[in-house]
């Protein structure tokens, strides 16, 4: 039996190493016959003349994280501490079932919700198609949001008591010790909630492809069109053949490997917090 | 608590009472509860929005067995989505929970393996689906000649939901006391005899709350399935292509043509998410009740 366990403890080990193989085995040999340096600075995508740049998509990819997060930062970690510190027990009863139920939502549903609803929101208020970077970035922030939440929650609920009790014996008022004393001590796990939004925004797949219009060209202001690193996989895999083919399992080894610089940059935060 | 995180300066703490500081931190707490309020009200207006364009079309020709194009019945893909979860979870379960007992009660804590599984675990989770879609569609439809199939879409979608599963038995396993196995021990039993009968039921309820994470997940999933189980509208064998109702929602909505439909399928995939989610929120709430 014992043989039977550590076979299965290896399984993970093994998946991502066959993961790492049949990607790179089937995305680099895209590199010999197109140079790496066009992929990822070509602004250009017109994969029917040959023409295969990834630029517009990774700044895509990107800009709409960044967007995303301008909202959902902000709002997770002042969620996060008012459910740490201020809201009552009724309160918390219904936050905690709410925030489980924002993570658990398919991605599908999101991407759904936001095209019948956001997107003609924006269409008739601000002008545009709707399906543009700006719906996109709001999509995202909620969807990231219980993630920024839970972490966030998590650091708060892990400091000392005993800050909180100090500051409050030098005088300071309840407030000021929440934010003065303990968010500051739970800084760095915030920080790494915010890192695995960023992780989880850039792979993102379905609900982006539904309000991002996916003009493969570079973004431009706010209500224009966006197509993402993600989004250029699941469209175009369908009907590719060949050298084409080849360009989007290559387009899928550069987002493996910016989701991985992003994975370490967490593990990093991660394995520091808990050194110190 | 072995993650405070502060310098220790006592800049950090020493909060001087200022008026001023004062009332900063009372309209930081006015922020607060705006947040609270704007992500509770985000949660209402999604779930709202869909529910109220969604209920009114759950007919009862949706789900009648024949799927036609006038009628876009979903029958075909709750069967799909049940089985496709039974068997995903087929796969993930007795890997996840066997790598688990092997870390938490076999392995030298800290060893190098276990820091090995750890690694890839949190990789495994970190993974965006699109690219394992592409890792599915490489490995099992187009190397291991899969096809499009039930088959190539839930071995894809086990390779998912593993890492939940064994992180979360390794945890529940962990959080056991030792007195049980010292007990156990004592009584004569032998090690795999503890770990079975007496650690492993303890342990349940949290592995449970996994498994039942991983039902709503599975369900959920599109982009993973789309290249590697296809999207054919009909009830699929093992070696057929066909789709669950999350890509169901996903080719509606790309066809445009049965709006109202996709709303009520979007209703069907709620549902399941919510009760799964509050399934495992009270089992998880059992397990802190008794500990």
């Amino acid at each position: 039996m014992r043989g039977l366990f550590l076979a299965s403890a290896c399984v993970c080990i093994l998946a991502v190493g066959t993961i790492c193989v049949f990607l790179f085995a089937n995305g680099l040999p895209f590199f010999r016959q197109y140079s790496a340096l066009d992929f990822v600075t070509g602004t250009e995508w017109a994969p029917l003349r040959g023409v295969f740049g990834i630029l517009p998509m990774i700044v895509g990819s990107f800009y709409v994280t960044f967007g995303a997060l301008l909202f959902a930062a902000p709002v997770g970690i002042l969620t996060a501490i008012l459910m740490a510190r201020f809201a009552s027990r009724p309160v918390l009863k219904v936050m905690k079932p709410a925030v489980a139920l924002l993570a658990g939502i398919p991605s599908v549903v999101y991407g759904f919700f936001g095209m019948m609803l956001l997107v003609p929101f924006v269409r008739e208020n601000f002008g545009g198609t709707g399906k543009s970077v700006l719906v996109s970035s709001l999509l995202l922030a909620i969807m990231v949001l219980p993630t920024i939440i839970q972490t966030s929650l998590a650091a708060i609920n892990a400091v000392p008591n005993s800050y909180y009790e100090g500051s409050l014996a030098l005088g300071a008022t309840h407030e000021s010790s929440v934010f003065r004393a303990i968010v500051p001590a739970a800084r760095s796990g915030i920080v790494s909630g915010i890192v695995l939004g960023i992780g989880r925004a850039i792979g993102e797949t379905t609900a982006i492809i539904m309000v991002a219009g996916n003009n493969p060209r570079m973004p431009g202001d706010l209500l224009k069109g966006v197509r993402t690193l993600t989004v250029n996989v699941l469209m175009e895999m369908g009907y590719a053949a060949d050298l084409h083919r080849e360009s989007l399992i290559a387009t899928g080894v550069v987002l493996f490997v910016i989701v991985m610089a992003v994975n370490f940059l967490f593990s990093f935060i991660n394995r520091r917090r808990v050194v110190q | 608590m072995k993650t405070r995180a502060a310098s220790g300066s006592f800049n950090d703490i020493a909060v001087p009472a200022k008026a001023g500081r004062h009332w900063g931190s009372v309209m930081l707490k006015g922020l607060c509860w705006l947040s609270g309020a704007l992500t509770l009200g985000t949660m209402l207006l999604i779930v709202g929005y869909i529910c109220v364009r969604g209920i009114p079309y759950l007919t009862p020709e949706l789900f009648e067995v024949k799927y036609t194009s006038k009628n876009v019945s979903m029958f075909h893909a709750i069967l799909n989505t049940l089985s496709m979860t039974a068997l995903s979870l087929l796969f993930s379960v007795p890997a996840g929970v066997f790598g688990g007992i092997y870390l938490a009660e076999y392995a030298k804590p800290g060893s190098r393996l276990v820091r090995a599984v750890r690694v890839t675990a949190e990789t495994l989770a970190g993974i965006p689906s699109i690219v394992y879609a592409l890792f599915g569609m490489l490995a099992f439809v187009v190397t291991l000649r899969l096809g499009n199939s039930l088959l190539s879409g839930a071995l894809t979608l086990a390779i998912m939901t593993l890492p939940l599963i064994l992180r979360q038995t390794e945890e529940s396993l962990l959080s056991v006391p030792m007195s049980y196995r010292e007990g156990s021990f004592g009584l004569g039993a032998g090690k795999l005899r503890t770990t079975v009968r007496i650690v492993l039921p303890v342990a349940m309820p949290g592995i449970l709350s996994a498994v039942l994470l991983s039902i709503g997940r599975i369900s959920g999933e599109t982009a993973a399935l789309i290249y590697t189980s296809g999207t054919a509208a009909r009830i699929a064998g093992l070696d057929d292509s066909g789709r669950t109702l999350a890509v169901h929602l996903f080719q509606l909505q790309q066809e445009g043509r049965h709006i109202n439909e996709a709303f009520a399928v979007a209703v069907v995939l709620l549902v399941i998410v919510a009760l799964m989610n509050a399934l495992s929120a009270w089992i998880a709430g059992k397990l802190t009740r008794r500990g």
